[in-house]
This record gives C-alpha cells, structure tokens and sequence, in this order.
C-alpha cells in the first residue's frame, strides 16, 4: 500500500505536466463544458426555426433568422440604439471616472482615499434593481430632480421614460466597474515618470496628454469592457427607466424566448457576442488585457 | 508548447466540444419528435388521492394563503408557487426543460394571450370537466370559451377574469374622456401608456372596428393582412403618443403615480391601489366594451400531482374561494354565486367587480385569445400570433 503511494508519487514528480493536467482537468472540463457549451448550443439553435402552428422548435438548418434579422431595419434601429447607449455610457463613465480615480490614487491622503472607495463601491452593496428603482423616482415628473430645478425656479425635465434616462442610469450603475481599473493604472505609474516630464519642461497639460494618458490607457480600455459589455447585454434598465422606442437587444430575446421563439432569439443574441468579439479584437491591439 | 501548436489545440478542442453538441441536440430532436403522440382521452373519471404536493405557475396572488391554506389543510397538498410577470414567462416557464411543465409543474393560470399557445404546443392535457362541480354554475361564456376549449376538449377550467379599463387622471384629463379614441389622440401626446404586450393589437382592432366599419373586422383576434396592416398603422401613429409601454402593470401604476402619464389602458386592480394612495384617477369602459383577460388554470402534460391539481381546480372554483381570490387580486369570478361572499367581505364589491351584470355586458367584452392563421373562415388568411409579436416589436422597438 505504502509502496504503491510511493511509486504514484514519484510518478507525479518525473511527470510534472501530469500532475498539472490531472489538477486542472476538472475546472477546465467545467469552464468548456458549462461555459463554452451555452455559447454553442445558442449559436446552434440559432440554425433552427418554430412550427409556426405548435410553435415547437423544428431541428433543420435555415438561415431564415438571420434573414429575417438583416432584412427588417427594425433589428438594426434596435442594435444601432443597443450599440449606440454603450457607447456613450462607455465614454461618459471614462470621463466622470479618470479625474476622480486620479484623484483618489495620486493626490487624496489614505484616509479620504479609503472612504472614497466606500463612496465609490457602497452602491454595489445594494441590488442593481433597487438603484435603478430608486432613479426612476428621482427622474420621475413629480420626483426628486423636477422638485429641485422647479425650486430654483427652472421647467421640469421630461427625462422620465426616455434615451437619455437610461444613458443616465447606466452611466451610474457602471461607474464603479470603469473608476476599478483606471485607478489601478494610475497608481502603477511610477512618480519619477512625472517629475522626468516636468524636468524636461512639459506642464501640466503636455505630461497628462504624453505621460498618464498613455500609461493609463490599457486601464480605461480595461474599463471600458465592462461599461459596454455590461450596457450591451442589458434588458432591464431599457424595461423600467425606458420609454417608447427604447427597446435592447436583450428585451427582444426576451420577448422572443417567452413568446416562444428560442432559435430567433438565439439568432438576436448572437449579436452582441459579434460585437463583443469585434471591441475585444481592438482593446487586446490598445494592451487592455497587460493591465489585468 | 509552441504558439501554433497550441492555437491548433484549442481549435481541435473546440471543434471536438461543437461536434458532441450537435450529436445531443440531434438526440434531443429525435426524442422530442417520438413523444408528440396526442391525448384523446378527457383525463380520469374521479379524483384519487393527494400526492402531498402542488406546484403552481401563476399570477402573483393566485394561490394567496388567505384563501388557500385551507386548501393545504383539507387536502395536505403542500403549495409550491412560482409567480410570473407575464403570459410570455408562463408559456417560457412550461415549455422549460422538455415542454408539457417538465415533469415539475401540475398548474398553470394562463391568460387567454397564453393558453392556446400551450394547447396547439402539447404542453398541456385534457381535463375532466365532470370532476369540478362548481363550473356547472358558471357564467355561460366561461364554461367552454374559445381560449381553453378546442373542438369540445377542456384543457382547463377558467378561474378569474377582469377586463382593461380607460385610466384618467382627472385634475388633468378634463373632461374625462368617453372612447377608447383618447389613446389615439395627439391632444395627449407623452402623457400615454400603454401595456408592453403583442395581444395589445387587439385594443387597436377593436378600436378600429367600430372608428372604421369598412375594414370589416369582426373579432379584433382574427386579423386578414389587410384589417392587421390598417391596425399595425393605427399603432404606429399611436407610438409617438406614448410615454410608455408598460411591463408590469406596478410600472404602469407608477407612471400614474409619478404623474408621468396621464391617461392609459391598464387593470381595474391598479385603479383601486392608486385610488386606496389618493391618486386622483378614475377608470372607464366605453360603451362599446372592452378587451378583457380570463386566467385559466391548466393541468399540464407532465403534472407529477395530477390529483392535488384536480383537488385544487375543485377548490378556487367555489363561491367563497372565487369571492375572496376575486377581492384579493382585484377581479371578477366566474361563478356567479360569488356573488354573496363578496359582498359579505366587501359591501357592494359584487357590483363594483359588474359580477352581477347581464349576459350582454359579458358579451361587449372581447376576451383575450392567442391569434391563429385558421380563425374559421375556411381560408386560413389571418395573421397568427408570430405575425403579432413581430409588428409589436416594430411598433415598440
């Protein structure tokens, strides 16, 4: 018995890419099989179509989807406005995010640094929905916002169920996901890079522009999968803040599954992962992924 | 490991990992094809014994411990219930896991947008009508209506209707309107809301049935292409009047609330939690009628407590359960002999609720049912409820 551990033992140390392989197999076979595995399976019945009479799926190849989704502009408005929200939410969070997670990493003291990172991560602590709940009262025609501005006098807003009102409430649920991974960036600049700059000259402006835009940038793109992704993939932001015409990808897969329709729906989520596919080809050439 | 030789590994991998999936779900549409034989049988001729256990898809309140932990009491069925928001997650819900509610759901209190879709699919079986006693009582138009009910066969027994109301804001909308003609009007521009759903083209139809005659539509569920384009345009025009199409009728609620929308079609149940929070709204049904839901709950193909389920059909169908499920929800029953029981919980409900009005009111209510290319013309021309889901995403999306 002794002997047998013994010889398995010293096996395993001649063999080292065994021992690993026998350690990895299980989480590698539960990340392909689980996670790869939903990917495919979508992708597949993405090939397929609806008895239209049953509405039972039927398991023969068709392109019918995908011809339906290119050839009706509803789809496209639909996936123009779904891209078009992450994108601004992207860019608005890079903008409110860079100043304070500059801040926060080179100029505030480790007191107010700590409890800005509460300030910035307390909102996670609360439910996603409870946020956006909590916006569509303060954008609400006789809620919070409107109360403020009536009280210094100026017209109410009208931004409850509209565009801008999700690109708001995005911008602000996503936040901390973009404020993370700058900061992170920023803090690894070293401080003798900064004062190189100013010895050769360079203000303020030229060594943000040549030296922390630069060093930071894989940080923001780092960011920037989040923020998009995350608005991309969404359904119900659209659903509660939205109004007419604010429909997402997610909201007509979801209309779509529970009609039923799953392989239309398949079709539809491919989208996002294509896009998804196309911003990760370009944040991998910008370095986003060394910063991780 | 050099780079090529490892990019060509993990292609290997994947190539391996889409082969196996396609041989499964190649194996999964052969057994599923197997299994599609049709029931002919009406169900059991009398009911056995509990199984112990009851699991529900249902309307959030539909099996409110109020009036169902007597239930559990009488029959030791143990209640498990899974609320859904929406026709959509329910027929979701029983397609999951193989379809006929998977061998894990025994009910399912679907609407009329719902339950054909659930029929035509095979996710649900014939039920023994002889077996639920009070449905002899019913009002005549919930016996055998045309949304549970396919060639004679019972598929369920119908439990709670109510219809959908024209909701106004009085200090705003003066004076009250009177026709469903509102919801078209640009007079109200953004002050609209409408509820998030494809059978929602029906509201528009009959609408259209009455405004223009010449269309000729008879049943707002049974649109040619011609009667679904003009309602589809209607709708279109409409959009730009709309704050919002509402998902869940709290949402539509809170948009009266919030003093977002003004005017809209939503539930009699939402008129009374926004009047019980001092909102100051009033509901209406024009003269014409209205468009309306009637819930039924259907025994599913796989029910693994088919006797709790029978057991269950039996109870809420009584006059007191009817009564008290009706005021919890805010509804109508579809026994008239709830009539009382209302009113002893509730003075005047039973009036309130129009359980007491004649046969004609029932019949300016156009029940929810899922359209269908075949609507008993012999040429099979209407638009069927995928042509329906389709045009309401380009109207809304």
């Amino acid at each position: 018995m002794r002997s047998a551990r013994l010889r398995l033992s010293a096996a395993l140390w001649r063999r080292p890419w065994l021992k690993l392989g026998l350690l990895l197999a299980a989480p590698v076979l539960a990340f392909t099989v689980v996670y790869l595995g939903a990917l495919i399976s979508l992708f597949i019945s993405a090939f397929w179509s609806i008895d239209a009479f049953t509405a039972a799926v039927i398991h023969t190849w068709t392109l019918d989807n995908f011809k339906i989704l290119w050839n009706d502009h509803t789809y496209w408005r639909i996936t123009g406005r779904t891209i078009g929200i992450a994108a601004a939410v992207t860019v608005t969070d890079a903008v409110l995010a860079f100043p304070l997670a500059y801040f926060m990493a080179r100029l505030a003291t480790p007191r107010l640094r700590a409890l800005l990172f509460i300030a910035v991560l307390l909102p996670l602590w609360s439910s996603y929905l409870v946020r956006i709940y909590a916006w569509r009262t303060i954008l609400a025609k006789n809620g919070a916002l409107n109360w403020f501005l009536n009280g210094i006098g100026l017209p109410d807003t009208g931004l409850a169920y509209t565009n801008t009102a999700m690109w708001i409430v995005f911008s602000y649920v996503w936040l901390p996901f973009m404020v993370l991974p700058v900061y992170a960036a920023l803090e690894r600049i070293p401080e003798n890079y900064l004062e190189a700059s100013r010895d050769l000259g360079a203000k303020g402006p030229r060594t943000l522009r040549s030296v922390i835009l630069p060093l930071a940038l894989p940080g923001l793109v780092a960011g920037s999968i989040f923020t998009f992704s995350l608005t991309l993939g969404d359904f119900i932001t659209p659903a509660l803040v939205g109004g007419a015409g604010s429909s997402f990808i997610g909201n007509v897969v979801h209309d779509k599954v529970g009609q039923p329709d799953i392989p239309f729906a398949a079709a539809f989520a491919t989208v996002p992962v294509v896009v998804m596919g196309i911003y990760l080809t370009i944040a991998r050439r910008l370095g986003a992924f060394e910063a991780v | 490991m050099s780079r090529a030789r490892r990019r060509s590994l993990a292609w290997a991998v994947f190539a391996l990992l889409t082969g196996a999936l396609a041989v499964a779900a190649a194996g999964c549409g052969g057994s599923s094809k197997s299994s599609q034989s049709t029931s002919t049988s009406s169900g059991p001729t009398s009911i056995g014994k509990g199984e112990g256990a009851l699991n529900l898809i249902e309307w959030p309140f539909y099996s409110d411990p109020s009036f169902a932990n007597k239930f559990v009491q009488q029959t030791g069925c143990k209640i498990h219930r899974k609320d859904a928001g929406s026709s959509n997650e329910m027929v979701a819900l029983m397609r999951a896991g193989g379809g006929g509610g998977g061998g894990q759901w025994d009910l399912v209190s679907a609407s009329g947008d719902a339950s054909l879709r659930l029929i035509r699919g095979g996710d649900v079986q014939p039920v023994n009508i002889n077996l639920i006693p009070s449905w002899n009582d019913f009002i005549p138009i919930f016996k055998s209506p045309a949304h549970n009910t396919v060639n004679g066969v019972h598929y369920g027994v119908s439990v709670q209707w109510g219809p959908n109301v024209l909701l106004y804001n009085t200090t705003k909308v003066k004076p009250g309107p009177t026709s469903w003609a509102a919801l078209y009007d640009p007079k109200y521009k953004g002050q609209i809301t409408i509820p998030n759903n494809p059978i929602q083209i029906a509201d528009a139809a009959f609408y259209l049935q009455h405004s223009q005659p010449a269309l000729g539509i008879t049943d707002p569920y049974e649109l040619n292409k011609k009667q679904f384009d003009a309602t589809i345009a209607l709708l279109k025009n409409q959009r730009k009047l709309v704050k919002l199409y509402w998902n869940y009728d709290t949402d539509g609620r809170a948009a009266f609330a919030n003093g977002d929308v003004s005017l809209g079609a939503i539930w009699p149940v939402d008129t009374l939690a926004l009047q019980a929070k001092k909102v100051p709204v009033k509901e209406v049904i024009p003269t014409v009628g209205a468009t309306g839901w009637a819930d039924t709950w259907m025994l599913a193909k796989k029910a693994p407590h088919p006797n709790c389920a029978y057991l269950w059909m039996k109870y809420v169908t009584q006059p007191k359960v009817e009564a008290q499920q009706a005021l919890v929800f805010g509804e109508t029953p579809v026994n008239p002999k709830a009539c009382p029981f209302m009113d002893k919980i509730q003075a005047g409900s039973c009036a309130k609720y129009h359980l007491n009005e004649p046969l004609a009111y029932y019949n300016t209510i156009k029940f929810w049912k899922t359209p269908i290319r075949d609507c008993g013309n012999g040429k099979n021309d209407c638009m069927d409820y995928n042509a329906w889901q389709t045009a309401w995403t380009q109207v809304t999306g």
